[in-house]
Protein backbone atom coordinates (compact mmCIF):
# COMPACT_ATOMS: atom_id res chain seq x y z
CA UNK A 1 0.00 0.00 0.00
CA UNK A 2 1.39 3.38 -1.02
CA UNK A 3 0.49 7.03 -1.34
CA UNK A 4 -2.59 8.57 0.26
CA UNK A 5 -4.01 5.19 1.32
CA UNK A 6 -0.96 4.57 3.46
CA UNK A 7 -1.14 8.07 4.94
CA UNK A 8 -4.88 7.63 5.58
CA UNK A 9 -4.13 4.69 7.89
CA UNK A 10 -2.10 6.97 10.15
CA UNK A 11 -4.46 9.95 10.37
CA UNK A 12 -5.01 11.15 13.94
CA UNK A 13 -3.33 8.16 15.56
CA UNK A 14 0.23 7.19 16.44
CA UNK A 15 1.10 3.53 16.85
CA UNK A 16 4.33 3.40 18.79
CA UNK A 17 6.54 1.55 21.21
CA UNK A 18 8.30 4.75 22.35
CA UNK A 19 5.86 5.49 25.14
CA UNK A 20 2.82 7.45 26.24
CA UNK A 21 1.49 9.69 28.94
CA UNK A 22 -1.76 8.64 30.63
CA UNK A 23 -2.79 11.91 32.34
CA UNK A 24 -3.23 11.60 36.08
CA UNK A 25 -2.36 7.92 35.96
CA UNK A 26 1.02 6.77 34.64
CA UNK A 27 3.70 7.13 31.98
CA UNK A 28 5.06 4.34 29.82
CA UNK A 29 8.66 4.83 28.76
CA UNK A 30 9.81 2.40 26.06
CA UNK A 31 7.62 -0.38 27.41
CA UNK A 32 8.28 0.27 31.12
CA UNK A 33 6.35 2.18 33.74
CA UNK A 34 8.45 5.29 34.28
CA UNK A 35 7.46 5.86 37.89
CA UNK A 36 7.45 2.21 38.98
CA UNK A 37 9.91 0.16 36.95
CA UNK A 38 12.43 2.82 36.00
CA UNK A 39 12.41 4.99 39.11
CA UNK A 40 15.83 3.74 40.22
CA UNK A 41 17.54 5.05 37.10
CA UNK A 42 19.55 8.24 37.16
CA UNK A 43 18.98 10.72 34.35
CA UNK A 44 21.72 9.43 32.04
CA UNK A 45 20.67 5.81 32.55
CA UNK A 46 17.13 6.72 31.55
CA UNK A 47 18.38 8.74 28.58
CA UNK A 48 20.45 5.80 27.34
CA UNK A 49 17.61 3.37 28.01
CA UNK A 50 15.45 5.51 25.73
CA UNK A 51 17.93 5.12 22.90
CA UNK A 52 18.29 1.36 22.76
CA UNK A 53 16.31 -0.12 25.64
CA UNK A 54 19.50 -1.32 27.25
CA UNK A 55 20.77 -0.91 30.79
CA UNK A 56 24.43 -0.79 31.62
CA UNK A 57 26.49 -2.09 34.51
CA UNK A 58 27.67 0.31 37.21
CA UNK A 59 31.28 0.37 35.91
CA UNK A 60 29.95 1.06 32.41
CA UNK A 61 27.70 3.84 33.72
CA UNK A 62 30.64 5.45 35.55
CA UNK A 63 32.52 5.63 32.27
CA UNK A 64 29.47 6.82 30.31
CA UNK A 65 28.88 9.59 32.87
CA UNK A 66 32.54 10.58 32.65
CA UNK A 67 32.26 10.76 28.87
CA UNK A 68 29.99 13.78 29.32
CA UNK A 69 31.73 15.15 32.41
CA UNK A 70 35.20 15.17 30.87
CA UNK A 71 34.14 17.09 27.76
CA UNK A 72 31.87 19.75 29.28
CA UNK A 73 34.03 22.86 29.05
CA UNK A 74 32.52 26.16 30.19
CA UNK A 75 34.66 28.16 27.76
CA UNK A 76 32.64 30.73 25.85
CA UNK A 77 35.28 30.95 23.12
CA UNK A 78 34.27 27.51 21.88
CA UNK A 79 31.87 28.01 18.99
CA UNK A 80 28.94 26.06 20.40
CA UNK A 81 29.32 27.53 23.88
CA UNK A 82 29.71 30.97 22.35
CA UNK A 83 26.18 30.65 20.96
CA UNK A 84 24.85 30.03 24.48
CA UNK A 85 26.92 32.91 25.85
CA UNK A 86 25.88 35.32 23.09
CA UNK A 87 22.26 34.44 23.87
CA UNK A 88 22.89 35.44 27.49
CA UNK A 89 24.66 38.62 26.50
CA UNK A 90 21.85 39.51 24.09
CA UNK A 91 19.27 38.76 26.81
CA UNK A 92 17.69 35.89 24.94
CA UNK A 93 16.34 32.98 26.98
CA UNK A 94 18.44 30.16 28.39
CA UNK A 95 16.47 27.50 26.54
CA UNK A 96 16.90 29.24 23.21
CA UNK A 97 20.62 29.76 23.73
CA UNK A 98 21.35 26.27 24.94
CA UNK A 99 19.11 24.53 22.39
CA UNK A 100 20.88 26.43 19.63
CA UNK A 101 24.29 25.64 21.14
CA UNK A 102 23.42 21.94 21.26
CA UNK A 103 22.26 22.06 17.64
CA UNK A 104 25.52 23.76 16.65
CA UNK A 105 27.41 20.94 18.39
CA UNK A 106 26.32 18.66 15.57
CA UNK A 107 29.30 19.92 13.59
CA UNK A 108 31.50 18.26 11.04
CA UNK A 109 34.92 19.29 12.41
CA UNK A 110 34.09 18.63 16.07
CA UNK A 111 31.22 17.29 18.13
CA UNK A 112 28.57 14.93 16.90
CA UNK A 113 29.66 14.71 13.27
CA UNK A 114 33.13 13.54 14.32
CA UNK A 115 31.67 11.24 17.00
CA UNK A 116 29.50 9.48 14.44
CA UNK A 117 32.27 9.08 11.88
CA UNK A 118 34.73 7.85 14.53
CA UNK A 119 32.26 5.22 15.72
CA UNK A 120 31.43 4.09 12.18
CA UNK A 121 35.12 3.82 11.31
CA UNK A 122 36.15 1.87 14.42
CA UNK A 123 33.27 -0.60 14.16
CA UNK A 124 33.86 -1.10 10.44
CA UNK A 125 37.64 -1.42 10.91
CA UNK A 126 37.20 -3.99 13.67
CA UNK A 127 34.87 -6.06 11.50
CA UNK A 128 37.40 -5.93 8.66
CA UNK A 129 40.32 -6.85 10.95
CA UNK A 130 38.26 -9.73 12.36
CA UNK A 131 37.83 -10.93 8.78
CA UNK A 132 41.59 -10.90 8.28
CA UNK A 133 42.22 -7.46 6.80
CA UNK A 134 45.46 -5.61 7.52
CA UNK A 135 44.94 -2.59 9.82
CA UNK A 136 47.69 -0.57 8.15
CA UNK A 137 45.95 -0.99 4.84
CA UNK A 138 42.59 -0.01 6.36
CA UNK A 139 44.17 3.15 7.80
CA UNK A 140 45.86 4.00 4.51
CA UNK A 141 42.69 3.60 2.48
CA UNK A 142 40.66 5.63 5.01
CA UNK A 143 43.20 8.44 4.83
CA UNK A 144 43.15 8.30 1.05
CA UNK A 145 39.36 8.40 0.93
CA UNK A 146 38.72 11.07 3.57
CA UNK A 147 42.11 12.84 3.94
CA UNK A 148 41.88 12.08 7.67
CA UNK A 149 40.36 9.71 10.19
CA UNK A 150 37.67 10.95 12.52
CA UNK A 151 38.96 10.80 16.09
CA UNK A 152 42.62 11.25 15.19
CA UNK A 153 44.50 14.55 15.08
CA UNK A 154 43.10 17.76 16.52
CA UNK A 155 42.55 21.12 14.82
CA UNK A 156 44.24 23.34 17.42
CA UNK A 157 46.65 21.25 19.52
CA UNK A 158 47.92 17.67 19.20
CA UNK A 159 47.54 16.62 22.82
CA UNK A 160 44.13 15.77 24.24
CA UNK A 161 43.83 16.43 27.97
CA UNK A 162 40.79 14.13 28.27
CA UNK A 163 42.59 10.92 27.32
CA UNK A 164 44.63 10.37 30.50
CA UNK A 165 41.83 10.90 33.06
CA UNK A 166 39.41 8.86 30.99
CA UNK A 167 41.87 5.98 30.61
CA UNK A 168 42.59 6.09 34.36
CA UNK A 169 38.87 5.72 35.04
CA UNK A 170 38.48 3.03 32.39
CA UNK A 171 41.29 1.00 34.00
CA UNK A 172 39.85 1.59 37.47
CA UNK A 173 36.51 0.22 36.30
CA UNK A 174 38.14 -2.76 34.60
CA UNK A 175 36.93 -1.76 31.15
CA UNK A 176 40.30 -1.43 29.48
CA UNK A 177 40.25 -4.73 27.64
CA UNK A 178 37.61 -3.96 25.02
CA UNK A 179 38.35 -4.94 21.44
CA UNK A 180 37.40 -1.54 19.98
CA UNK A 181 39.51 0.27 22.58
CA UNK A 182 42.50 -1.88 21.67
CA UNK A 183 41.88 -1.23 17.99
CA UNK A 184 41.62 2.55 18.62
CA UNK A 185 45.12 2.51 20.14
CA UNK A 186 46.40 0.26 17.35
CA UNK A 187 45.16 2.82 14.81
CA UNK A 188 46.99 5.55 16.73
CA UNK A 189 50.18 3.48 16.62
CA UNK A 190 49.85 3.06 12.86
CA UNK A 191 49.35 6.80 12.47
CA UNK A 192 52.30 7.64 14.73
CA UNK A 193 54.63 5.14 13.07
CA UNK A 194 53.77 6.46 9.63
CA UNK A 195 54.34 9.95 8.30
CA UNK A 196 50.97 11.20 9.55
CA UNK A 197 51.97 11.89 13.19
CA UNK A 198 48.39 11.98 14.43
CA UNK A 199 47.45 11.20 18.00
CA UNK A 200 44.13 9.74 19.00
CA UNK A 201 41.73 12.34 20.34
CA UNK A 202 38.81 12.02 22.71
CA UNK A 203 36.29 11.34 19.93
CA UNK A 204 37.94 8.05 18.99
CA UNK A 205 38.42 7.04 22.63
CA UNK A 206 34.78 7.71 23.53
CA UNK A 207 33.54 6.05 20.33
CA UNK A 208 35.65 2.95 21.08
CA UNK A 209 34.40 2.71 24.66
CA UNK A 210 30.79 2.98 23.51
CA UNK A 211 31.34 0.42 20.76
CA UNK A 212 32.72 -1.90 23.43
CA UNK A 213 29.50 -1.61 25.42
CA UNK A 214 27.57 -2.54 22.28
CA UNK A 215 26.47 0.81 20.87
CA UNK A 216 25.99 1.12 17.11
CA UNK A 217 27.19 4.37 15.49
CA UNK A 218 23.64 5.75 15.53
CA UNK A 219 23.11 4.78 19.17
CA UNK A 220 26.42 6.44 19.98
CA UNK A 221 25.39 9.60 18.12
CA UNK A 222 22.29 9.92 20.29
CA UNK A 223 24.17 8.93 23.45
CA UNK A 224 26.67 11.72 22.92
CA UNK A 225 24.10 14.45 22.18
CA UNK A 226 24.29 15.88 25.74
CA UNK A 227 28.09 15.49 25.97
CA UNK A 228 28.79 19.25 25.87
CA UNK A 229 25.63 20.31 27.68
CA UNK A 230 26.99 20.89 31.19
CA UNK A 231 29.48 23.46 29.92
CA UNK A 232 26.80 25.62 28.33
CA UNK A 233 24.74 27.03 31.24
CA UNK A 234 27.81 28.60 32.90
CA UNK A 235 28.59 30.38 29.62
CA UNK A 236 25.03 31.67 29.27
CA UNK A 237 24.70 32.65 32.91
CA UNK A 238 28.07 34.38 33.11
CA UNK A 239 27.20 36.50 30.07
CA UNK A 240 23.71 37.18 31.35
CA UNK A 241 25.01 38.30 34.74
CA UNK A 242 27.31 40.86 33.11
CA UNK A 243 26.02 44.03 31.50
CA UNK A 244 24.30 43.48 28.19
CA UNK A 245 26.37 43.22 25.05
CA UNK A 246 29.75 42.84 26.76
CA UNK A 247 30.55 39.39 25.38
CA UNK A 248 33.16 39.66 22.65
CA UNK A 249 32.05 43.11 21.42
CA UNK A 250 33.24 43.67 17.86
CA UNK A 251 34.36 47.12 16.74
CA UNK A 252 33.92 47.99 13.05
CA UNK A 253 37.66 47.55 12.49
CA UNK A 254 37.23 43.84 13.22
CA UNK A 255 35.79 43.40 9.75
CA UNK A 256 38.43 42.64 7.19
CA UNK A 257 36.67 43.28 3.90
CA UNK A 258 37.92 41.23 0.97
CA UNK A 259 35.13 41.80 -1.53
CA UNK A 260 34.52 43.92 -4.60
CA UNK A 261 35.22 47.63 -4.61
CA UNK A 262 32.48 50.14 -4.04
CA UNK A 263 29.91 50.61 -6.75
CA UNK A 264 26.55 52.23 -7.37
CA UNK A 265 23.23 50.45 -7.59
CA UNK A 266 22.12 52.90 -10.29
CA UNK A 267 25.04 51.72 -12.47
CA UNK A 268 24.15 48.02 -12.39
CA UNK A 269 23.69 46.15 -15.65
CA UNK A 270 20.94 47.46 -17.91
CA UNK A 271 19.01 44.16 -17.96
CA UNK A 272 18.78 44.40 -14.19
CA UNK A 273 16.69 47.51 -14.74
CA UNK A 274 14.35 45.62 -17.02
CA UNK A 275 15.40 47.56 -20.10
CA UNK A 276 17.89 45.07 -21.52
CA UNK B 1 48.51 40.71 21.06
CA UNK B 2 47.04 41.86 17.79
CA UNK B 3 43.27 42.05 17.45
CA UNK B 4 41.65 39.17 15.67
CA UNK B 5 39.54 39.91 12.61
CA UNK B 6 36.48 38.55 10.85
CA UNK B 7 37.05 38.10 7.12
CA UNK B 8 34.19 38.99 4.80
CA UNK B 9 33.70 39.30 1.07
CA UNK B 10 30.14 40.47 1.68
CA UNK B 11 30.13 43.24 4.22
CA UNK B 12 32.21 46.36 4.74
CA UNK B 13 31.74 48.96 7.44
CA UNK B 14 33.13 52.34 8.38
CA UNK B 15 32.80 53.37 12.00
CA UNK B 16 31.17 56.56 13.21
CA UNK B 17 33.90 59.06 14.11
CA UNK B 18 32.98 58.96 17.80
CA UNK B 19 32.11 55.27 18.23
CA UNK B 20 34.16 52.32 16.97
CA UNK B 21 31.22 50.03 17.68
CA UNK B 22 28.67 51.84 15.52
CA UNK B 23 28.78 51.75 11.74
CA UNK B 24 28.43 55.01 9.85
CA UNK B 25 28.22 53.19 6.53
CA UNK B 26 27.57 49.60 5.53
CA UNK B 27 28.40 48.30 2.09
CA UNK B 28 27.06 44.98 0.84
CA UNK B 29 29.06 43.54 -2.05
CA UNK B 30 30.17 47.09 -2.77
CA UNK B 31 26.73 48.77 -2.60
CA UNK B 32 25.89 51.35 0.08
CA UNK B 33 23.08 49.64 1.98
CA UNK B 34 21.57 52.58 3.86
CA UNK B 35 22.77 55.29 1.48
CA UNK B 36 21.53 53.76 -1.78
CA UNK B 37 19.98 50.28 -1.64
CA UNK B 38 17.41 51.44 0.88
CA UNK B 39 14.76 53.09 -1.23
CA UNK B 40 16.07 51.80 -4.54
CA UNK B 41 16.38 48.02 -4.25
CA UNK B 42 13.50 45.66 -3.52
CA UNK B 43 13.75 43.08 -0.73
CA UNK B 44 14.09 40.31 -3.32
CA UNK B 45 16.85 42.15 -5.17
CA UNK B 46 18.72 42.67 -1.91
CA UNK B 47 18.25 39.00 -0.99
CA UNK B 48 19.70 37.94 -4.34
CA UNK B 49 22.60 40.35 -3.89
CA UNK B 50 23.37 38.97 -0.44
CA UNK B 51 23.51 35.37 -1.64
CA UNK B 52 24.95 35.74 -5.13
CA UNK B 53 27.13 38.81 -4.71
CA UNK B 54 25.70 40.58 -7.76
CA UNK B 55 22.57 42.57 -8.47
CA UNK B 56 19.99 40.33 -10.10
CA UNK B 57 18.74 40.83 -13.61
CA UNK B 58 15.08 41.67 -13.84
CA UNK B 59 14.39 38.06 -14.78
CA UNK B 60 16.41 36.67 -11.87
CA UNK B 61 14.61 38.93 -9.42
CA UNK B 62 11.22 37.83 -10.76
CA UNK B 63 12.23 34.17 -10.57
CA UNK B 64 13.43 34.49 -6.97
CA UNK B 65 10.29 36.40 -6.06
CA UNK B 66 8.12 33.69 -7.62
CA UNK B 67 10.01 31.02 -5.72
CA UNK B 68 9.72 33.03 -2.48
CA UNK B 69 5.95 33.21 -2.87
CA UNK B 70 5.71 29.50 -3.72
CA UNK B 71 7.72 28.53 -0.63
CA UNK B 72 6.52 31.15 1.87
CA UNK B 73 3.68 29.11 3.30
CA UNK B 74 3.27 25.40 2.72
CA UNK B 75 0.26 25.61 5.04
CA UNK B 76 -0.50 24.21 8.50
CA UNK B 77 -0.44 20.56 7.35
CA UNK B 78 3.26 20.84 6.50
CA UNK B 79 5.50 19.21 9.13
CA UNK B 80 7.64 22.31 9.66
CA UNK B 81 4.61 24.56 10.09
CA UNK B 82 3.04 21.92 12.33
CA UNK B 83 6.18 22.09 14.49
CA UNK B 84 5.97 25.88 14.68
CA UNK B 85 2.30 25.63 15.70
CA UNK B 86 3.30 23.22 18.50
CA UNK B 87 5.39 26.09 19.83
CA UNK B 88 2.65 28.64 19.34
CA UNK B 89 -0.14 26.66 20.95
CA UNK B 90 1.85 26.23 24.18
CA UNK B 91 2.74 29.94 24.22
CA UNK B 92 6.40 29.11 23.70
CA UNK B 93 8.80 31.85 22.66
CA UNK B 94 8.53 33.12 19.10
CA UNK B 95 12.11 32.11 18.38
CA UNK B 96 11.41 28.55 19.53
CA UNK B 97 8.51 28.38 17.06
CA UNK B 98 10.81 29.34 14.22
CA UNK B 99 13.62 27.10 15.52
CA UNK B 100 11.10 24.24 15.48
CA UNK B 101 10.13 25.08 11.92
CA UNK B 102 13.79 25.22 10.92
CA UNK B 103 14.63 21.91 12.61
CA UNK B 104 11.79 20.03 10.96
CA UNK B 105 11.91 21.96 7.68
CA UNK B 106 15.60 21.15 7.42
CA UNK B 107 14.93 17.49 6.76
CA UNK B 108 15.73 15.26 3.82
CA UNK B 109 12.07 14.39 3.42
CA UNK B 110 10.24 17.49 2.23
CA UNK B 111 12.72 19.95 3.73
CA UNK B 112 15.73 22.00 2.82
CA UNK B 113 18.08 18.99 2.86
CA UNK B 114 15.95 17.42 0.14
CA UNK B 115 16.42 20.57 -1.95
CA UNK B 116 20.17 20.41 -1.28
CA UNK B 117 20.30 16.78 -2.43
CA UNK B 118 18.17 17.52 -5.50
CA UNK B 119 20.49 20.40 -6.41
CA UNK B 120 23.45 18.05 -6.13
CA UNK B 121 21.63 15.78 -8.58
CA UNK B 122 21.19 18.72 -10.96
CA UNK B 123 24.91 19.48 -10.76
CA UNK B 124 25.83 15.84 -11.43
CA UNK B 125 23.22 15.07 -14.11
CA UNK B 126 22.46 18.42 -15.74
CA UNK B 127 19.99 17.91 -18.56
CA UNK B 128 21.09 14.38 -19.44
CA UNK B 129 17.92 12.29 -19.28
CA UNK B 130 19.81 8.98 -19.27
CA UNK B 131 21.84 10.07 -16.23
CA UNK B 132 18.65 11.09 -14.43
CA UNK B 133 16.93 7.82 -15.24
CA UNK B 134 19.95 5.86 -14.06
CA UNK B 135 20.22 7.87 -10.84
CA UNK B 136 16.51 7.84 -10.03
CA UNK B 137 16.43 4.05 -10.30
CA UNK B 138 18.81 3.79 -7.32
CA UNK B 139 17.04 4.01 -3.97
CA UNK B 140 18.87 6.29 -1.53
CA UNK B 141 20.44 4.39 1.34
CA UNK B 142 21.50 5.49 4.81
CA UNK B 143 25.13 6.47 5.22
CA UNK B 144 25.99 5.26 8.75
CA UNK B 145 28.66 7.98 9.02
CA UNK B 146 26.29 10.85 8.16
CA UNK B 147 24.21 12.70 10.74
CA UNK B 148 21.45 13.06 8.12
CA UNK B 149 19.16 10.04 7.89
CA UNK B 150 18.27 9.05 4.35
CA UNK B 151 14.78 9.98 3.17
CA UNK B 152 14.30 6.69 1.36
CA UNK B 153 13.03 8.34 -1.83
CA UNK B 154 14.68 10.24 -4.68
CA UNK B 155 15.20 13.90 -3.78
CA UNK B 156 12.67 16.25 -5.36
CA UNK B 157 9.83 13.74 -5.64
CA UNK B 158 6.79 13.16 -3.44
CA UNK B 159 7.10 9.83 -1.56
CA UNK B 160 3.35 9.68 -0.93
CA UNK B 161 2.08 11.34 -4.10
CA UNK B 162 -0.23 9.91 -6.74
CA UNK B 163 0.40 12.49 -9.42
CA UNK B 164 2.04 15.90 -9.60
CA UNK B 165 -0.21 18.24 -7.60
CA UNK B 166 -1.83 21.33 -9.05
CA UNK B 167 0.24 23.85 -6.99
CA UNK B 168 3.48 22.10 -8.02
CA UNK B 169 2.44 22.21 -11.68
CA UNK B 170 1.33 25.83 -11.40
CA UNK B 171 4.63 26.77 -9.77
CA UNK B 172 6.68 24.89 -12.35
CA UNK B 173 4.76 26.52 -15.21
CA UNK B 174 5.14 30.00 -13.76
CA UNK B 175 8.80 29.67 -12.82
CA UNK B 176 9.74 28.03 -16.14
CA UNK B 177 8.32 31.09 -17.91
CA UNK B 178 10.68 33.25 -15.85
CA UNK B 179 13.60 30.88 -16.15
CA UNK B 180 17.06 32.28 -16.66
CA UNK B 181 18.73 28.87 -16.96
CA UNK B 182 18.16 25.43 -18.41
CA UNK B 183 16.87 23.46 -15.45
CA UNK B 184 13.27 24.62 -15.09
CA UNK B 185 12.47 24.47 -18.80
CA UNK B 186 14.10 21.05 -19.13
CA UNK B 187 12.27 19.84 -16.03
CA UNK B 188 8.96 20.99 -17.49
CA UNK B 189 9.69 19.21 -20.77
CA UNK B 190 10.88 15.97 -19.18
CA UNK B 191 8.76 15.82 -16.05
CA UNK B 192 6.80 12.76 -17.17
CA UNK B 193 9.98 10.80 -17.98
CA UNK B 194 11.57 11.72 -14.68
CA UNK B 195 8.45 10.81 -12.72
CA UNK B 196 8.30 7.46 -14.51
CA UNK B 197 11.95 6.80 -13.60
CA UNK B 198 11.40 7.80 -9.97
CA UNK B 199 8.07 6.02 -9.71
CA UNK B 200 6.88 9.14 -7.89
CA UNK B 201 5.45 12.52 -8.85
CA UNK B 202 7.53 15.68 -8.82
CA UNK B 203 7.36 17.59 -5.53
CA UNK B 204 7.71 21.29 -4.73
CA UNK B 205 11.25 20.56 -3.47
CA UNK B 206 12.16 19.37 -6.99
CA UNK B 207 10.83 22.56 -8.56
CA UNK B 208 12.63 24.68 -5.95
CA UNK B 209 15.90 22.85 -6.61
CA UNK B 210 15.65 23.51 -10.37
CA UNK B 211 14.78 27.18 -9.77
CA UNK B 212 17.70 27.63 -7.38
CA UNK B 213 20.06 26.02 -9.91
CA UNK B 214 18.78 28.44 -12.55
CA UNK B 215 19.46 31.30 -10.14
CA UNK B 216 23.07 30.16 -9.96
CA UNK B 217 22.96 29.05 -6.34
CA UNK B 218 25.16 26.33 -4.91
CA UNK B 219 23.36 23.49 -3.09
CA UNK B 220 24.44 25.02 0.24
CA UNK B 221 23.01 28.42 -0.76
CA UNK B 222 19.83 26.73 -1.99
CA UNK B 223 19.45 24.88 1.31
CA UNK B 224 19.83 28.14 3.28
CA UNK B 225 17.38 30.01 1.04
CA UNK B 226 14.79 27.27 1.42
CA UNK B 227 15.10 27.35 5.20
CA UNK B 228 14.71 31.11 5.13
CA UNK B 229 11.92 31.42 2.57
CA UNK B 230 9.65 28.94 4.34
CA UNK B 231 9.67 30.81 7.65
CA UNK B 232 6.85 33.33 7.01
CA UNK B 233 4.16 30.65 6.97
CA UNK B 234 5.58 29.00 10.08
CA UNK B 235 5.55 32.34 11.88
CA UNK B 236 1.98 33.32 11.11
CA UNK B 237 0.52 29.88 11.79
CA UNK B 238 2.34 29.74 15.15
CA UNK B 239 0.86 33.13 16.04
CA UNK B 240 -2.57 32.01 14.88
CA UNK B 241 -2.56 28.89 17.08
CA UNK B 242 -1.36 30.99 20.00
CA UNK B 243 -4.63 32.93 19.61
CA UNK B 244 -6.86 29.88 19.09
CA UNK B 245 -5.39 28.18 22.18
CA UNK B 246 -4.56 24.58 22.99
CA UNK B 247 -8.15 23.40 23.35
CA UNK B 248 -8.65 23.90 19.64
CA UNK B 249 -5.41 22.22 18.58
CA UNK B 250 -5.27 18.46 17.83
CA UNK B 251 -3.72 16.24 20.51
CA UNK B 252 -4.35 12.98 18.57
CA UNK B 253 -4.58 9.48 19.96
CA UNK B 254 -1.85 6.97 20.66
CA UNK B 255 -1.74 3.20 20.50
CA UNK B 256 1.05 1.59 22.50
CA UNK B 257 2.51 -1.60 21.11
CA UNK B 258 4.20 -2.50 24.40
CA UNK B 259 2.01 -1.22 27.20
CA UNK B 260 2.89 -2.99 30.46
CA UNK B 261 -0.39 -1.81 31.99
CA UNK B 262 -0.81 -0.14 35.37
CA UNK B 263 2.00 -1.02 37.80
CA UNK B 264 1.19 -3.54 40.53
CA UNK B 265 2.26 -2.04 43.87
CA UNK B 266 5.17 -0.10 42.41
CA UNK B 267 7.37 -3.15 41.94
CA UNK B 268 10.87 -2.54 40.61
CA UNK B 269 12.07 -3.92 37.34
CA UNK B 270 13.60 -7.31 38.08
CA UNK B 271 17.31 -7.73 37.45
CA UNK B 272 16.72 -10.80 35.29
CA UNK B 273 14.84 -8.66 32.78
CA UNK B 274 17.96 -6.61 32.10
Amino acid sequence: MNGPERLEQHVGKLTTSAGAFFPGERVVFCGQDLHASLNDLDWLELYLFGINGRRYTQPQMKVLHAMCTFTSYPDARLWNNRVAALAGSARSTGSLGIAAALAVSEAQIYGRGVDLRASEFLIRAKNEVDCGADLKQIVRSELKRHRGIAGYGRPIVAADERIAPMMALVREQGLDNGAHLKLAFDVENVLLEGRWRMHMNYAALAAALCADVGMSPREYLFSSLPAFLAGMPPCYLDAEEKSEGLLFPLPCRTLSYEGVTRRYWRDRKSDALGVG
Amino acid sequence: MSEEVIHSRIWQEEAESDNAFAAASCHCHGYDVYGELLGNASWIEYLFLLFRGEAPTNQQAKLLEGLAIALANPGPRDAAVHAAMCGGVGLSTSASCLMSALAVGAGASGGAREVYLAMEDWLARGTDLALWQEGLAIKPVDDPADVWPSSGHPAGFDPHGVRCTTPVLQTLTHLAELSCGQSLIWLQEHRASLEAAAGLPLAMSGVAAAALCDLGCTPAQGEMLCLLLRLPGAAVHALEQKDFGHKKFPFFSIELENDPGPAQGGESWAEDKI
